[in-house]
Formats: C-alpha cells, structure tokens, sequence
C-alpha cells in the first residue's frame, strides 16, 4: 500500500467521519471540513503533471486477492490524471459551493457530504484502477453512491423516481461491462489493462471480441446515458444542484467516456467499435439538442444538453478510432478527433459546471427555475448573468470561449470522417457533417435561450416565491473560477498541452508519437468556419422565430417517447410477471403435484430413450410362482378399488388389504422381520386413517367417488410406466455383485448375531436406525405438540380444549 | 404345472389354493360390500387366511421364521376387529373423556 492507494481511499475514510464532525461541530458547515480533502488531492495530483508530461507513468499495486488476479493496482497516466484532476478539481468547487447553496439548518448535511466523498472516492477509484475487476467494484460505487444523492430528498417522489431509474439503468449497464471484463479475461487471462493491452493480438481474432466490446460499450452507453439510455440523467435532476453540477455533468457521466478512452488501445481499429460509438454518439448528439430546445425547466435544458455534449465527445472518440485502423500512418487526419474529444470534455467539464452552478443560483434566489416564469434579471444579477453568458456562448461554441474551438475541431473531425475509405463511409459518411451542423444549431439555440429567457425580457415578480437578488460571494466563486477558466482555455489552449497530451498517448499507445499541433483560433477559410457562420445564421434566425415552429415538437407521439417505453416497460414486467407467478402458484397442491410429476416423468421418459438406458432381458429373473400371480392380483384388484369407490371406508380397508398382501408377499420373498413390522404399521396406520375420517366435517363430507381428469390419469399413467420401465432396466442390468455375502458371513463372524437383518440395523449400519429413532421421536413430539399446543385463533381466545 | 417331490408338498400345494381362492373370496365380500360389518368380517377372515397361509408357505419353505408372524397376524386381526366394532359402535375407537 503506498500514498496513492492512500489518496484514492481517502474520501471513503473521511466520509466515516463526517457524521462525527457534523455532530460535534455543530457550529461550523460541514462542509468546510470536507472541502480540504479534495483541494489536497488536486495539488497532490497536480504534482503528478510533471511525470506525465514527460511521457512517464506511475503504477503500483495492493494486494487485494492476488490467488485470482485480482489486486488494487493504481495505474497513473495521462487519461486517469486528467480525470483525476477533473474529479478533485471540481469536486473543491462544487463541495465550496454547496457550502453556501445547503442550509446548514434545514438540511441533514452529514449524509449529503458521506453521499458526496464516497462518490468522489469511487470516482477516483474508477479512473485511477488498473484493474478490471477493482475498475469495477468502484465503478458500482459510483452508481450506488449517485442513486443515494438523486434521492437525497427523500420525501419527493420525484427523487426516489429518478434515483431508481438512474440506478436500474447504471447498474444494467455495470452488470453488462462486468460480463465484458470476464469475457476478456478468458481471453487475455488477466484483469490488468496494460497487460491486456499489452496481449491484444490475444483478443483481436478472438471469437469473443465482439460480444466483449458491445458489453463494454453497454456498459459506457448507459453510465455516459447516451441514446437510448439517456432517459435517467434528466430525471436525475431531482438531485441537488451541487451534485447534478458534479455528478451529472463534470464526473459521473464521463466514466463512460473514460471507459471508451480506456479501453481503445484494446478494442479499437475494428468496424465494430467505430460504427458503434459514432453513431450511437452522433444519434444522442442530435436527440439531446433536438429535445433540449423543448425543456422549460432550466436544469433540464442542461440534462439534455449534457446528454448530447457527451454524444458529441463519443462521436469524436468513434470516430478517432480510425486512427488505429490506420496504423497511425497518417496521425493528424484522425487523431485530430480524439484530441478534439480530450480538450472538449475539458471544455465541457468547465461550462457546464459553471452553467449548472448559475442555474442553482437562479433558483436559489428566485425559488424558480422555470423560463417561463423568470425573465429580466440581468440588472438584478449581473456576476451570474455574465457568467451564464461565459458558459452559453462557450456551449454554443461562439469565439473566444473554449467551446468555439472545440466546436471547430469537432467540425473538422467530422468532415475528415467522410474520408475514411473503408467501412461504407463512402456512401454514408455524409450523414455525419450533416447531423452534427444540424445538432450544433439546436445547441445554439438552446444556450441563448438559457441566456436570454432567463435574464432579459420583462420581470415578473408575481410569479417568483422570493424576491430576486444577487447571490452570496460563497456562491459566485465556484462559477467564477470555472468561467475565467472557460476564457483562459479559450485565449490560450495551449496550456493544456501538457494535459491532452499524455492522454492521446493513453488512448493511442505503442508507436504513436503526438504531432505538435497547436489549438488556435484562426484557422484560415476552412470549410469549419463556414459551417460556424451557418450555424450563428441559421441559429440566431431560428431562435427568434422558436415559437412559430416550435410546435413541431407537439406533433411527436406521446406514446412513443422512450420514457414511455421504460415506464411501460417495468409496468409491463411487474404485471407480467405477476400473471406468471399467478398462473403458475395457484395454491392449489394438487397443481403443483401435477408439474412435480409431469416434470419427473417427462424428465426420465427423455432419459431413459436418448441414453437408450432401457434393457430389458430375463436372465436374471426367478420363475413366477402361482402365489406370487394370486398376491398380486388381489393387490392390483384393491388397488383399483381405492380409486372407485365411493366411500372412504371401503377405501380404507382395500389400502389394509394392500398392507397385509404386501406383508405377505415378505412372508413369500422370505422376510420375517420386514413381514411383522409391515403388519404391525399397517394395522396402526388403518387405525389412524379411521381416526381422521372419523372427524371430518360433517358439512362438506365427500361421499362421491373420484372424479376423472384427463390430466391427473395421463400423468399417473406416464409415472407408473416410466417408474416400472426403470425397474425392469434396473433389474435387467446388473452392474456388479451386491456386498451382501459379506454380510451372511460377518453377521455372526463378527457381530456373533445370527438375525442377519437386524445385526445390519443395529451394528453394520447403526447410524441409519439412531436417525430413524430420531424421525419417529420427532414425529412423536410433534403430534403431541400439535394436539396440545393450542395458541389464539383468529378471534383472539385461547383455545385449549386439547 | 405343478411338479411335486412328494406327497407332502402336492398337498401344502393344494391347500393354499383353496386358501388363495378363499381369500379372493373374501376380498369380493370386502369390495362388494353391502355393509361395512361385512367387511370387517371379511377383512377378520382374510387375516385368518393369512395366518394359514403362512404357516404353509413357513412349512414349504422349511423354516421357523414365521411363527412369530403367525402370532403377530392373530393378535392384530383380533385387535383391529375389536377396534372396528367399537368404531362402528361407538363411533370411535378410544373414548376420550377427562370427567371419568
């Protein structure tokens, strides 16, 4: 175990004693205490920048079960200290600003700080582990820990809605990439991803590969809620806006995006892995910003905005798998769009913070956060009204934000992708441009609506539960910080150089050697340029006519929407299978007899004929005697007695003829002992049969005779035959000698008893009988207690008659 | 059919025919009926039957390990006829009645 290993589980330890400190300093927000953990570990990972730059990684393992391969080992490069950064970095801001934006009266801040360092524990976990099967394990915790911050208001229903949605479909997801690493460990045989990475000519011809990677991306898709299972992060806005601000749009939701960085190296260069991610990107890319524009609810404006903000990092990630493909011959044509995806999901990472923290600000000082009720608030809020202004133009991707230039380099990798000669994208790679400039006008256009329907236009104070004012300072700076960085990244891109660099080594590793390209605003007349021009044109001019056409998203079915489905879906699982268990568990035990039965013949009927397990030959058999054949048929005939007759007595007494022939037949088949004790049992059980009908009720006594059903008599049937044909084959196929002459020598040789029957009961085979002592004591007291122990029937009375 | 070694056997032979076609019978009686008491007589022969039965089938097969069933068969024939007819007298068999 060394610091590292310290660092990533240092949010878990800490959360321990945040209900401590919550109680004892009463006085303080707890908050304040849990913001230095995170500030620490971003200097500490700050200091790993060095290292990475240089090209150099940091790996070191805890043994965690080392007996299957499965050990802590922490693996620092490029792409897990970007994360690592992101999820430190913010998480200070976003635990600063819930200090000012949770009331330290009213809310119950130890469990939401617990929620909060467990999730930054796991999430640090997750981009920081080597191995699958830790990756994992932390990777769950994430889920777990966003399922217990989206209902961190219990009471609402709301919340517990769409915690249970976020955790059904992250989890669905996580259960499917826990297939993919088994998968791939069967064919690597090990959980590392370096030495998978390391042994991938081992995974590239294998079999499995490709149900592997649809696992993985199962698992990416869901957790980075791209189409179509996006559905759960709008509903995960029920969450406070801090954690929607960290989980939902900075960390949480690029796990997915770092599992597809992650695991390139292995699985990238193949057709599977392009189409895939792309299209599955480019879809929720249009989708989201398509239906972003019909959200009035401002967080929701975001949650879709976040869902298409991620399918555009994916796309660019599809598509600078291509680089692979081409053995990194020509690296600029390609790796442009994954450099594009790294310094977008900073980009990303920095507005949407900001956007979310401004809109938790809004609500917090207008009680509302619905654009229909609010409007005109520049002059009363100016600081947040510019920096929504800062986080929307970035978003939109208008210059000098960040956004602008990850918006032309997205642009850029699109156009390139209609190049890649291979795959069909000749005739289809159009539909990529084409879809993300269309995607881009909707961002456009959502993001002014952000800006301008919520701080320009006419205030309406009627509508506001509170009167609108300037937030705290407390608040401000959290968005104040991401904002300049919004600016410093968009005036000097290079200075992440040091940062996307070591990553594009992490997701293009081996041979390839990054080109010093530099990120600039100016590109000359590029067709990227006019493709931002078009979209500032169309989106500005389909802005200000939004509510003559935006009618059209009224003409959509209702009842085709995929939260309809999902709803439909877990209602339509619940009834169903309550049908099944209805259909199935009646109650009845004669039902249940019929499928015990049913099953068991049918079971050996298919036994006995694909084994051909039946012989049938009579060497072995004794010549029937005449007494034997008069035995059995007085058997057979009170046998079929029982079924007919109409009185329960007479069927009585036929069951005691049947148990004395059979003591008979122990008399014929020369065993006296079996003989006595069958006469004695069947004579007391007769009595105790004479006993129950004695008191059966008198109304529904049943005097009628068996009624017939077809069912019943096919399955007696088929079990009798079946169970007679095994005998026979049984009897037919004698496999070897029975020990028994061992016995007729040793029961007087060596227990000195000449009763050989009973020196096996009681001396070769004791044991048998002392439990068979114990079942009849057993049975014994619990007939007593039975008859004795008569507690409270349902009116209440004790009822001790017994 | 039959093949005998002696006279001894062709008889214990012919005896447990008759007793075999007197139990089958008697087991007619039981099925048929008309009566319960009916049938607890004939279901009382019927042990009989066995009783003799036994004893033969002891004797052919030469051995002496039966004898206890034949005492076995006598008592439990005669219990379980009593506790029939008690039952059908009474109603059932152990009367239960803490006041005595």
């Amino acid at each position: 175990m060394s610091l590292i290993h310290l660092v990533i589980l240092s949010p878990l330890l800490l959360a321990i004693f945040v209900p401590l400190l919550h109680k004892y300093f009463k006085s303080i927000h707890t908050g304040w205490f849990v913001l230095i953990l995170p500030l620490v570990l971003f200097v500490y990972f700050l200091s790993y920048l060095g290292t990475s730059m240089s090209g150099n990684t940091y790996l070191s393992t805890m043994n965690w079960i080392p007996s299957m391969g499965i050990n802590f080992s922490v693996y620092v490069d490029g792409l897990g200290l970007l994360f690592a950064l992101l999820i430190t970095g913010i998480g200070s801001l976003v635990v600063l600003y819930s200090i000012y934006y949770l009331s330290k009266e009213k809310e119950a801040l130890n469990t939401f700080y617990v929620y909060l360092l467990m999730f930054m524990g796991a999430m640090l976990g997750v981009v920081l582990s080597d191995n699958l099967i830790v990756l994992y394990s932390f990777w769950e915790l994430t889920s777990i820990s966003s399922f217990l911050l989206i209902s961190y208001w219990y009471h609402r229903e709301k919340s517990r809605y769409g915690a249970l949605k976020s955790m059904l479909i992250t989890v669905f997801g996580g259960l499917a990439m826990l297939a993919g690493i088994i998968l791939l460990y069967n064919m690597t045989g090990t959980f590392s991803v370096r030495e998978t990475i390391a042994n991938v000519d081992l995974v590239t011809g294998h079999e499995l590969f490709v149900p592997a990677l649809i696992l993985f991306l199962l698992g990416a898709f869901t957790k980075s809620a791209q189409f179509p299972f996006h559905i759960w992060l709008p509903d995960a806005m029920e969450a406070p806006t801090p954690v929607s601000a960290y989980l939902h749009s900075a960390t949480m939701v690029k796990a997915g995006i770092y599992l597809v960085a992650r695991m390139s190296p292995v699985f990238a260069g193949a057709p599977e892995w392009f189409w895939l991610i792309s299209v599955f990107g480019i879809i929720t890319l249009f989708w989201g910003s398509f239906s972003a524009v019909k959200q009035t609810d401002l967080k929701s404006i975001l949650a879709f905005s976040t869902i298409s903000q991620l399918g555009l990092i994916m796309t660019l990630l599809g598509v600078g798998s291509a680089a692979v493909y081409y053995d990194y011959l020509s690296p600029n044509v390609y790796t442009v769009a994954t450099l594009a995806a790294v310094f977008h999901l900073i980009n990303h990472a920095t507005f949407k913070g900001s956007l979310f923290m401004v809109v938790g600000i809004v609500d917090h000082e207008t009680g509302t956060r619905d654009i229909r009720k609010l409007g005109g608030l520049m002059n009363l809020m100016p600081i947040t009204f510019t920096l929504a202004i800062i986080g929307c133009f970035s978003m939109a991707g208008l210059p000098p934000f960040n956004g602008f230039l990850s918006k032309e380099m997205f642009f850029t990798g699109m156009l390139r992708a209609t190049e890649i000669g291979v795959w069909n994208m000749d005739t289809l790679g159009w539909l990529f441009p084409v879809l993300a400039w269309v995607a881009s006008i909707f961002t456009f256009i959502y993001s002014m609506v952000i800006v301008f329907k919520t701080f320009t236009g006419k205030l309406q104070p009627e509508k506001l539960d509170k009167k609108p004012h300037e937030a705290p300072m407390g608040m401000l700076i959290p968005p104040i910080v991401l904002a300049s960085l919004v600016i410093i990244f968009g005036f000097f891109p290079n200075t992440l150089k040091g940062i996307i660099f070591p990553t594009l080594h992490s997701i293009f590793p081996g041979n390839f050697t990054v080109e010093e390209v530099d990120i600039y605003f100016w590109h000359g007349w590029t067709p990227e340029l006019f493709m931002t021009i078009g979209v500032i044109g169309f989106g500005t001019f389909l802005y200000l006519t939004l509510a003559k056409w935006g009618k059209i998203y009224n003409w959509f079915p209702q009842r085709l929407t995929l939260n309809k489905l999902y709803d439909g879906g877990l209602v339509g699982l619940e009834r169903g299978s309550f049908a099944f268990t209805k259909f199935y568990m009646t109650g009845y035990i004669r039902n249940y007899l019929v499928m015990i039965f049913g099953f068991m013949a049918i079971l050996l009927a298919i036994l006995l004929t694909r084994n051909g397990a039946f012989n049938f030959n009579l060497d072995n058999t004794t010549p029937v005697g005449v007494y034997e054949v008069v035995l059995s048929l007085i058997m057979v005939i009170s046998a079929i007695t029982i079924l007919f007759t109409t009185s329960r007595l007479s069927a009585i007494i036929a069951l005691g003829v049947v148990g004395y022939s059979m003591a008979l037949f122990f008399v014929l088949f020369r065993a006296p002992d079996l003989a006595l004790t069958q006469l004695i049992v069947e004579t007391v059980s007769v009595a105790l049969f004479l006993l129950c009908f004695y008191h059966l009720p008198d109304l529904s006594k049943e005097v009628s005779r068996l009624k017939f059903r077809l069912t019943n008599f096919i399955i007696s049937v088929s079990v009798g035959l079946v169970v007679i044909l095994i005998g026979l084959s049984v009897n037919s196929s004698r496999l070897f000698e029975s020990i028994s002459s061992y016995f007729e020598v040793a029961s007087y040789e060596e227990a000195g008893g000449k009763n050989m029957v009973n020196v096996i009961l009681v001396d070769f085979r004791g044991l048998d009988t002392l439990f068979e002592i114990a079942v009849l004591t057993i049975a014994a007291f619990g007939i007593f207690a039975m008859i004795k122990l008569r507690l409270a029937d349902k009116k209440g009375e004790v009822n001790d008659e017994g | 059919m039959f093949e005998f070694e002696n006279a001894l056997e062709a008889l214990l032979t012919v005896s447990l025919l008759i007793l075999s076609i007197s139990s089958l019978g008697l087991v007619y009686r039981v099925i048929k009926g008309p009566s319960i008491p009916d049938r607890v007589m004939a279901l009382d022969s019927i042990g009989i039957n066995l009783i003799a039965i036994t004893a033969i089938i002891s004797i052919m097969l030469k051995t002496d390990a039966f004898l206890e069933v034949i005492l076995l068969i006598g008592v439990i024939a005669f219990v379980g006829t009593v506790a029939f007819s008690k039952f059908l007298q009474k109603g059932e068999i152990i009367e239960y009645d803490r006041n005595n």
